[in-house]
């Protein structure tokens, strides 16, 4: 196992961040950390606040409130720092006349890391043509650009807000598995925001779920997958189990109880339980953070 | 990857494992590093190298710097030495629950498995 410094500077560090527009709230006083090297998850329901923050990272917009620090300096209209991002978009727009071939040769020049051979392959990977004007492209293709450019960029940080509109399921496998590959070989910071979950939920080192502004969870991606679970049973024996836990969702039918719960089970404790008629499920990464974020709850209160 | 709820890491561990019971990874032979871990089971390189890590901890494998992992001597038989204490809270005791619940006596049990046994 590779031990990673102990004091490695942070690449994001955010304190008391708050943005308003006028009196809506987008962020609230949120402050994380973003460690080098490792793939984060941003995830959130749509207005929960990701794009924003994102584009207070990037020195898109500036914040209301609070420290921001990316790379060592504040990244509005710091050259130094921008360099060293990149930040692909949802519906990323171009400029319309341009080719393909013109966009990327544009990217090579503003990217200190680019790699010219890598992107040829993922050209030739996505098959996306060279010559075609950018206004010529599908909906797919377009995404498919910013993927190449995103990865291509090899950014020291690297921003993919939900990247694949219009991609099939093919396309999107081809992204994971050259982000994966090419990750393994030049680690670097790499931020996924994305509403697939399921699909990405593997890749992930570091999970942050924004909602309402607020950072609600910020933990490891194998702390989450044991975070909570679902106990199914006899309703007694179950409540027994959840009590003193935080319950995320309740339902029952008769004497039977389903309740997805905010605690792990020891392997003699899960004995216990079976031996009892109840059964034990984990809680997928998209289930937790449904349950976890404001809709959900309210519903099921 | 099957989603049982533990741990990404265990999980690749626990396929390591297999691998050495079953022989298809051999005593002193190379484990696959874990960039090729990652590519195949579409997980983060992280998470394979805590799982090769965990094995190094309790010496099933070793590392020859620069090289990579190796399965160490004599990993095959204390794995096969822990599973079965785990084969009896796995596969015993819910057996025994089933039954219960059945009103199946440990007696009935006994015989029908001495029935298997005569049937092979």
């Amino acid at each position: 196992m590779t031990v990673t410094a102990i004091d490695a500077e942070p690449i994001v560090s955010v304190r008391g961040l708050s943005k308003r527009f006028g009196d809506v709230t987008a962020l609230d006083d949120v402050s994380l950390t973003i460690e080098p090297d490792k793939i984060y998850g941003l995830l959130g329901r749509n207005g929960a606040g990701k794009t924003t923050l994102m584009q207070i990272l990037t020195g898109q917009d500036t914040q209301t409130s609070g420290d921001v620090t990316v790379l060592g300096g504040t990244p509005f209209e710091n050259a130094r720092v921008l360099r060293n991002i990149c930040f692909i978009k949802e519906s990323q727009t171009y400029v319309d006349d341009l080719r393909v071939k013109h966009v990327l040769a544009a990217a090579g020049h503003l990217m200190p890391g680019w790699d010219r051979e890598f992107a040829d392959r993922l050209l030739d990977d996505f098959q996306l043509p060279l010559c075609r004007k950018v206004k010529k492209l599908s909906r797919g293709m377009k995404s498919t650009l910013g993927v190449i450019i995103g990865l291509a960029a090899r950014a020291p940080l690297t921003l993919f807000d939900e990247p694949y509109l219009g991609l099939d399921a093919v396309a999107r496998h081809l992204f994971y598995d050259r982000l994966l590959a090419d990750y393994a070989e030049h680690p670097r910071t790499i931020v996924l925001s994305t509403h697939l979950i399921d699909e990405v939920s593997n890749l992930l080192e570091h999970v942050i779920v924004v909602d309402g502004g607020r950072i609600i969870v910020d933990d490891d991606a194998d702390a989450l997958r044991r975070r909570a679970v679902v106990a199914t049973g006899p309703a007694e024996t179950v409540d027994a189990f959840a009590a003193g836990a935080r319950v995320l969702h309740r339902e029952s039918l008769g004497s039977q109880a389903r309740t997805t719960v905010e605690r792990t089970a020891t392997e003699p404790e899960r004995a216990l339980l079976r031996a009892a008629g109840v059964e034990l499920e984990p809680v997928s990464l998209q289930d937790l953070v449904i349950a976890t974020t404001t809709g959900a709850r309210e519903i099921t209160a | 990857m099957n989603d049982d709820g533990r741990p990404l890491f265990q999980q690749i561990a626990e396929l390591v494992e297999n691998s050495i019971i079953d022989g298809s990874l051999p005593e002193d032979g190379q484990v696959p590093s874990t960039n090729e871990l990652a590519a195949f089971h579409r997980i983060n390189p992280a998470t394979a190298a805590k799982g090769l890590g965990q094995l190094v901890a309790e010496g099933i494998l070793y590392k020859k710097r620069g090289i990579g992992m190796f399965v160490t001597e004599g990993a095959r038989d204390a794995l096969r030495f822990r599973r079965r204490e785990h084969f009896v809270r796995q596969y015993i005791e819910p057996l025994i629950a089933e039954a219960d619940k059945l009103g199946m006596s440990i007696t009935e049990l006994k015989s029908m498995l001495d029935n298997r046994e005569e049937s092979r």
